[in-house]
C-alpha cells in the first residue's frame, strides 16, 4: 500500500497549483465568471499547454497515459480554487466516454481534439422527470441510412452551452427506465436540429437545456442497443473525480474558516479561542479528512472492471460527499457569521459548490439507498 | 499511489489467519463473538501461545522480543486479531508500560519486566486517573515521599481497569509539590502485593466490574522501581498516551461487530421478514460502514506515514481523528447490535465466566447486546475524552 504520488504526479500537481495560485485568486474568478463563456478561455489554453487535457489518454492519441490518480490530483486542485472551466465535462465525462466506448478509429479521430484543448464536450443525459435515474431516457434515436438522428430534450447539461460536441444518451428501443435499448451518441453541438439555452447554476458554473429535432449523430459509441454499462462506467469515474474535487473545496473552505476565526475579534479576543467554535472547526477538519480517504478509495476503484464493486465504492463516496460536505459547508458559514452570508466573500461560494455537487449524479440519500439495497459495503469479507 | 496491499502483505495476512485458526481455542473465539469478552485465564493462555511463536509483543524492537514487522504488518496483525476475533494482548503491558520501560527504564528493569510482560507472567494495570483528576490528569494528588531506599506512597487511583487481576500497577505519583503541576510527577512501578494496597470494584451500568478504585496507604516502593528520572513522569506519560496509533481506531473490532450485526439481523424477524431485509435498517448499517471504510483509509494513511518516517516523528495530523471517529463508530455498532435484538435486549443477565443459571426467555445471543452498548459509552471517555481530543486537534493541528 502506497499513498505517495510519483515524481511525475508531484510535478503535475506542483505546476498546476502554481498556475492557479498566480492566476486563480477569488477576484480573478469573479472576472472569469463574467465572461461570455462563464469561464476563462485563457486558463483553458493554459491547462492545455500544461498537458492537463491530454492526461488520461493513451500516447498514441496525443495523450500522456495517466489514470484515475492524475484525475484526482487535477480535480482536487481545481476544487481548491473553484475553477469554472469545463474540465470535468470535457475531459472526465467526454474523454471518459471516448476512452471506454469509442472504436480505435473513433479514438484516433476524436481524442486528439480533447487532448490539445481545441474541442470541448458536454454530457447530455438528464431529462425532465428522470431525477437521478440514468436509464430514464426517452430521447429517441432513429436509424437513418448508415447513421442515426436524435429527437428529444435534455436538461441540466453541464457546460452544454459552451461545448463543441455533445455525448447524448438516446433510446433505440424500449421504454424510459429500462436498462436495455439505450445508445450513446456523439452530436455536433451546432448541428442542424440542435437548439441550446444556456444559464448559470447556483455555484457559478454553467448548464444548458438542449433539444434535438432530427439532429444527426456523427458517431455512435459502442453498441447502440446496450450503452448503459458504458454510461455507468463513465459516471462512476466521474463520481470519483467529483469526490476529489470535494476534497479540494472542503480543504480550502476549512483553511479559510480557520484563518478567519484566528483574526476575527469579539469580546476582546479572537473568536477562535472559544472552545465551542474550535470544536466546530475540528468537526470540519474530520469531515475533510474522511472525504479525502473516501476520494482515495473511489479513485482506487474508478477503473475497476467489477461493475458492482465499483458501484459500491462510488455510492459510498457520494454519501460521504453529501453528509460531510453539508456538515463542513454549514459550519463554515456559521463560523464566519454575517460575512459568511455575503456573496462578496469567498466562503459562501465554496459552500454553494459543495451543495450543488451533492446533487450531481445522485445525492447522498439516493446513493445510500442503492448501497443498502446492494447489501452494503462490507457484505463480502472486507 | 497504489492502495492495494502487496502480495507479500496479503500472504502475511493469510499466515496470521491460519495461525489463529489453528491455535485459538474455538470456545474462546465464540465467547468473544457473543460477549465481547474473554476471561483472565483465556487471555493468559492465548498470550503464551502467541509469545511462544514470537508474537507476544509484535511492535516492540527486536532486541526486546519484538518481531521487526513494519507498521503495515503490525496493523494487519491487529486487524486480523480483532476480526477473527482473538483476545488482544493486554494493552496495559505490551502497549503501555512495556514501551515506557524499554525507552526510559533501567537495564535491570528491562531485564526483569519485559520478558514477563510479553508472556503475561505479570498482569499490569494503570494507575493514572484519580477521583479529582480525570481530563486534568496532571492535577493528580497521590503523593510519593522518599524515605531511605523507598518511596512511601499515599493516595487513591480510580477507573483502574482489571486491577482485580493485576500483579503490578504503573502509577503517576507526585514527588514535588512545589513545582508546576506537570513537573512534579514521577512514574513508579508498584507490586500489587505490597502491604497498604486495597482494590475495590466499581460496578458499571452494564453490570460488569472491570474497573476499580485502588487505595494506597503508606505503600513502600523500592527506589529501584522509579522509571527514568524523578519528576519526569509527565513526559513518560505523554509518550505512553501518544504511542498508540496503529490500534486506537479499532477498525477490526468494528468490522467484526458489523459481521455480527449482519449475522443476527438475518435471524431476527421484523414485520414477518428478516430484519436485514428492512430498508431503513440496511441504510443505517450502510451509513456506519461508509464511516468505517473512510476511517480505515485514514488509519492506513497514518500507518503508511509512520512507516515512512520510521515511527519516530510527530503524529500525522490525520492520526488525531482516529480516536474520535473510531470511538463514535464503535458506539454506533454496539447501538445497532442492540437494536437488532429489539425487546430481547431488555432482560438482564449477570455477566460471569461460568455461564448463566437463570432461564432466559429469548435468543442466547441477545443478552450481551445491551450491556455491550452501555459498556461502550466508555470509549469516547477514556484515554482522553473526545472533547479533549478536539481540544488537542484545535491546538496542535489547526493552530487555534
Amino acid at each position: 500500500m502506497d499513498f505517495d504520488l510519483t515524481e511525475e504526479q508531484s510535478l503535475i500537481k506542483d505546476q498546476l497549483d502554481r498556475l492557479l495560485k498566480d492566476r486563480y485568486g477569488f477576484e480573478d474568478r469573479k472576472k472569469y465568471m463574467a465572461a461570455a463563456e462563464g469561464f476563462s478561455p485563457d486558463m483553458w489554453s493554459a491547462y492545455a499547454e500544461m498537458g492537463l487535457m491530454a492526461l488520461p489518454f493513451a500516447e498514441e492519441h496525443g495523450g500522456i497515459g495517466g489514470g484515475p490518480v492524475e484525475t484526482m490530483i487535477v480535480m482536487e486542485s481545481f476544487g481548491r480554487v473553484l475553477a469554472l472551466e469545463p474540465y470535468f465535462a470535457t475531459v472526465v465525462l467526454g474523454g471518459g466516454f471516448l476512452r471506454a466506448g469509442a472504436s480505435d478509429q473513433q479514438k484516433a479521430e476524436l481524442i486528439p481534439g480533447i487532448a490539445d484543448g481545441s474541442t470541448k464536450y458536454a454530457f447530455a443525459q438528464m431529462e425532465r422527470g428522470a431525477r437521478y435515474d440514468l436509464a430514464h431516457v426517452s430521447t429517441a434515436a432513429k436509424k437513418n441510412g448508415s447513421g442515426w438522428t436524435l429527437s428529444g430534450a435534455k436538461s441540466l447539461v453541464l457546460h452544454g452551452d459552451s461545448a463543441d460536441r455533445l455525448i447524448v444518451t438516446a433510446r433505440t428501443a424500449g421504454k424510459p427506465g429500462e436498462e436495455a435499448g439505450i445508445g450513446v451518441f456523439v452530436v455536433d453541438a451546432t448541428a442542424e436540429g440542435v437548439s441550446r439555452r444556456g444559464y448559470p447554476t447556483q455555484d457559478g458554473l454553467r448548464a444548458a437545456e438542449i433539444s434535438f429535432e432530427n439532429a444527426r449523430a456523427v458517431h455512435v459509441l459502442g453498441d447502440p442497443g446496450h450503452g448503459m454499462p458504458l454510461v455507468r462506467a463513465v459516471v462512476d469515474k466521474a463520481i470519483a473525480a467529483l469526490a476529489a474535487e470535494a476534497v479540494g473545496v472542503m480543504s480550502a473552505m476549512h483553511a479559510l474558516t480557520v484563518d478567519y476565526i484566528k483574526v476575527r475579534k469579539q469580546f476582546g479576543v479572537a473568536i477562535g479561542q472559544f472552545q465551542v467554535l474550535q470544536h466546530k472547526a475540528v468537526d470540519m477538519f474530520i469531515a475533510t479528512e474522511q472525504m479525502r480517504s473516501m476520494a482515495m478509495f473511489a479513485t482506487m476503484m474508478a477503473d475497476s472492471d467489477d461493475a458492482a464493486e465499483r458501484a459500491r465504492a462510488m455510492h459510498a463516496a457520494k454519501v460521504e460527499l453529501g453528509r460531510g460536505g453539508k456538515l463542513a459547508g454549514e459550519n463554515a458559514i456559521q463560523l464566519h457569521g454575517g460575512v459568511g452570508m455575503t456573496a462578496e466573500y469567498a466562503v459562501s461560494h465554496y459552500f454553494k459548490r459543495l451543495t450543488m455537487m451533492n446533487t450531481l449524479f445522485g445525492d447522498g440519500d439516493w446513493h445510500l439507498r442503492r448501497l443498502a439495497a446492494m447489501g452494503g459495503l462490507f457484505d463480502k469479507a472486507a | 499511489m497504489d492502495l492495494r496491499f502487496t502480495p507479500e502483505e496479503n500472504a502475511f495476512r493469510e499466515e496470521v489467519r491460519a495461525f489463529f485458526a489453528e491455535n485459538l481455542d474455538p470456545a474462546v473465539r465464540e465467547k468473544l463473538k457473543s460477549r465481547d469478552y474473554a476471561g483472565k485465564a483465556d487471555l493468559v493462555a492465548w498470550t503464551r501461545i502467541l509469545n511462544a511463536h514470537g508474537w507476544g509483543a509484535p511492535h516492540w524492537p527486536v532486541e526486546y522480543g519484538g518481531t521487526g514487522w513494519d507498521p503495515m504488518r503490525q496493523y494487519i496483525f491487529l486487524e486480523e486479531l480483532q476480526k477473527f476475533p482473538a483476545p488482544q494482548p493486554l494493552a496495559f503491558g505490551v502497549n503501555m508500560v512495556g514501551p515506557v520501560i524499554y525507552t526510559f527504564g533501567s537495564k535491570a528493569q528491562k531485564e526483569r519486566f519485559l520478558p514477563r510482560i510479553r508472556n503475561l507472567d505479570d498482569w499490569w494495570c494503570q494507575g493514572f486517573s484519580e477521583p479529582g483528576s480525570g481530563s486534568d490528569l496532571a492535577s493528580l494528588k497521590t503523593r510519593a515521599v522518599r524515605d531511605g531506599d523507598h518511596y512511601v506512597v499515599n493516595g487513591q487511583k480510580t477507573w483502574t481497569t482489571m486491577a482485580q487481576h493485576a500483579d503490578w500497577i504503573f502509577c503517576l505519583v507526585r514527588t514535588d509539590i512545589s513545582a508546576k503541576k506537570q513537573e512534579g510527577i514521577s512514574f513508579l512501578l508498584i507490586d500489587m502485593k505490597t502491604p497498604g494496597i486495597e482494590v475495590r470494584p466499581i460496578v458499571t451500568m452494564d453490570g460488569g466490574a472491570e474497573v476499580n478504585e485502588v487505595f494506597l496507604t503508606d505503600v513502600r516502593v523500592p527506589v529501584e522501581n522509579l522509571v527514568g528520572e524523578e519528576n519526569k513522569g509527565w513526559d513518560y506519560a505523554k509518550f505512553l498516551l501518544g504511542n498508540e496509533r496503529t490500534n486506537i481506531a479499532r477498525i477490526g473490532v468494528s468490522k467484526q461487530r458489523i459481521a455480527r450485526i449482519r449475522e443476527l439481523a438475518a435471524l431476527e424477524f421484523s414485520d414477518r421478514r428478516p430484519l436485514i431485509e428492512d430498508e431503513r435498517f440496511r441504510e443505517k448499517l450502510a451509513a456506519i460502514e461508509i464511516d468505517l471504510k473512510a476511517l480505515e483509509l485514514t488509519q492506513l494513511r497514518v500507518v503508511a506515514a509512520d512507516a515512512k518516517r520510521g515511527n519516530t516523528g510527530k503524529p500525522d495530523p490525520a492520526s488525531s481523528i482516529l480516536k474520535i471517529k473510531g470511538s463514535e463508530i464503535q458506539q454506533a455498532t454496539t447501538h445497532l447490535l442492540m437494536e437488532v435484538m429489539g425487546p430481547y435486549a431488555l432482560p438482564y443477565q449477570p455477566q460471569d465466566e461460568v455461564g448463566r443459571n437463570e432461564p432466559f426467555d429469548g435468543p442466547d445471543y441477545a443478552a450481551p447486546t445491551a450491556p455491550s452498548y452501555f459498556n461502550n459509552r466508555k470509549v469516547s471517555i477514556y484515554g482522553g475524552s473526545n472533547e479533549i481530543q478536539k481540544n488537542i486537534i484545535a491546538k496542535a493541528v489547526l493552530g487555534l
